[in-house]
């Protein structure tokens, strides 16, 4: 009964606004006719899991209940490194947070795959190449004075952006596997670090 | 006149020029100013090699070939055979012979298979051009679209097929896929963002932003040294989006561009252009 309750919301919710004219599986097959003769694991990264498909029916827009939803769910992906340290190296964090490569059609099978924050953040306040999608991210450790509670809430960040924020524009960098936990580690000492140049 | 050598050469300077620029100025405000005059400087249309496209695709509409050795002057890309005049500028389209909401690249493919008979897989093999490989597509289009230069674009939404297109088009814009998550409008759906220092387009609302992107298009990008069309321009977002690559003609990329040409309804077009 409770349970009932609970997801009667979501339903009506789902129900009076929906975000598309179309018919989502012709949608659907549009989309495997444009990418049906990429390769298998291609196909794969293709198909929407359950906060994809709710961030592509709400443009991104969730209301509050499914916001919740998302966030809870996501929030279960997240693994802490074992050893319980966070932060790695500084300067190979500037390597991964700096590289825009990786992951395209377009690379190498071995190319090193990057994370590309620059390409939506300003980090080092030096460095006047930056996007401007994302918040500045300018004295980032500094400004939280290596607060561990602080710390932690980056690694949730990076790790799975939607742990924080439903249907955020940021890759879920840990959870899609685009960066190793040793890659999340060096771009937490890059915003964390006190030598780094973010902090400078 | 300037050789296209001569021109290259100068492009790469005020490329350089710029990079310098850009990256010494303190304000990033600065740095957008200088971008907005090396764009302005690129802009010439009387020294854009985009030009050399539309001289070849002009010849290559009126050659004979294929096994029924015709040229595609009997094509009908919408405003009846060989008119050109226009038929950009209300592409996507539908057409009743293939019951099907068309590109000019698509229609092109028909023609050349159905009046032509020409082997399009050579064609599509060549659909980008690059070293020492031409693309009769490029230029093609070039050829063609410069025949609506001048003139606004004419978003046709009459048909129900065209505003299904638009329809899908518009979900496709918002969906988040691959292992990023991105959409479309994970970067085009905000004014006044930038990637890095490229500024983006806002396509999620009609307006300036779509009218100048879409009228703007097939264009010389000179980063490439190669005219390149919208299929192309859909093929590298894709690309970055670390989406997989598209297939040559697929009929998401036309509902793409029938949404974008929707909200870029009203625009001139200009083309070839010449970007970066």
């Amino acid at each position: 009964m409770k349970k009932i309750v609970l997801t009667l919301p979501l339903v009506l919710s789902a129900l009076a606004a929906p975000a598309f004219a179309i018919d989502a599986k012709r949608v659907d097959q549009v989309m495997q006719d444009m990418f049906g003769k990429a390769p298998p694991p291609w196909q794969e990264r293709m198909q929407l899991d359950e906060t994809e498909r709710t961030c592509t029916d709400t443009r991104s827009q969730p209301n509050a209940a499914q916001a919740k939803e998302i966030e809870a769910r996501e929030a279960k992906t997240v693994v802490f490194p074992a050893d319980g340290n966070m932060l790695g190296d500084w300067k190979a964090g500037y390597r991964v947070a700096n590289a825009g490569t990786g992951l395209q059609f377009s690379d190498k099978a071995d190319a090193f795959i990057g994370g590309n924050c620059y390409a939506c953040h300003q980090m080092d306040p030096k460095e006047l190449s930056y996007g401007t999608l994302g918040p500045s991210l300018a004295a980032y450790g500094r400004d939280r004075k290596g607060d561990a509670d602080a710390v932690k809430s980056a690694w949730i960040k990076l790790y799975n952006s939607n742990a924080a924020v439903a249907c955020s524009m940021m890759p879920r960098f840990g959870h899609k596997k685009v960066l190793s936990e040793q890659q999340l580690k060096d771009v937490m000492a890059y915003l964390f670090d006190p030598e780094s140049p973010v902090n400078k | 006149m300037v050789t296209k050598t001569g021109l290259r050469a100068a492009l790469l300077m005020t490329g350089a020029l710029l990079s310098g620029i850009a990256f010494a100025q303190p304000a990033p405000t600065d740095s957008e100013k200088e971008i907005e005059r090396y764009r302005a400087m690129i802009s010439d249309p009387m020294s854009n090699p985009g030009f050399l496209a539309v001289d070849r695709g002009e010849v290559l509409w009126a050659t004979k070939r294929g096994a029924k050795n015709v040229s595609l002057e009997g094509c009908d890309l919408g405003e009846g055979p060989g008119k050109l005049e226009g038929a950009y500028a209300k592409l996507p389209r539908y057409f009743k012979d293939t019951d099907q909401v068309m590109d000019l690249e698509q229609r092109l493919l028909f023609c050349m298979k159905t009046q032509q008979e020409l082997d399009t897989a050579d064609i599509i093999k060549r659909k980008f051009s690059g070293p020492g490989r031409a693309s009769d597509m490029e230029d093609l289009v070039a050829f063609i679209a410069n025949k609506s230069s001048g003139m606004k674009i004419a978003a046709q939404l009459s048909h129900p097929k065209e505003k299904e297109m638009a329809e899908i088009g518009e979900a496709i814009f918002y969906r988040r896929a691959g292992t990023h998550d991105f959409a479309c409008a994970t970067c085009h759906g905000e004014s006044g963002k930038r990637i890095r220092l490229q500024g983006l387009p806002d396509f999620s609302k009609p307006g300036k932003d779509a009218q100048d992107s879409m009228g703007s298009w097939p264009t010389y990008r000179v980063s490439q040294s190669a005219l390149r069309t919208f299929q192309h321009r859909m093929w590298d977002c894709f690309r970055q989006q670390r989406w997989p690559e598209p297939e040559y003609g697929a009929a998401g990329i036309t509902a793409l561009m029938v949404y974008l040409n929707k909200q870029a309804n009203g625009g001139e077009i200009n083309v070839p252009s010449i970007k970066r």
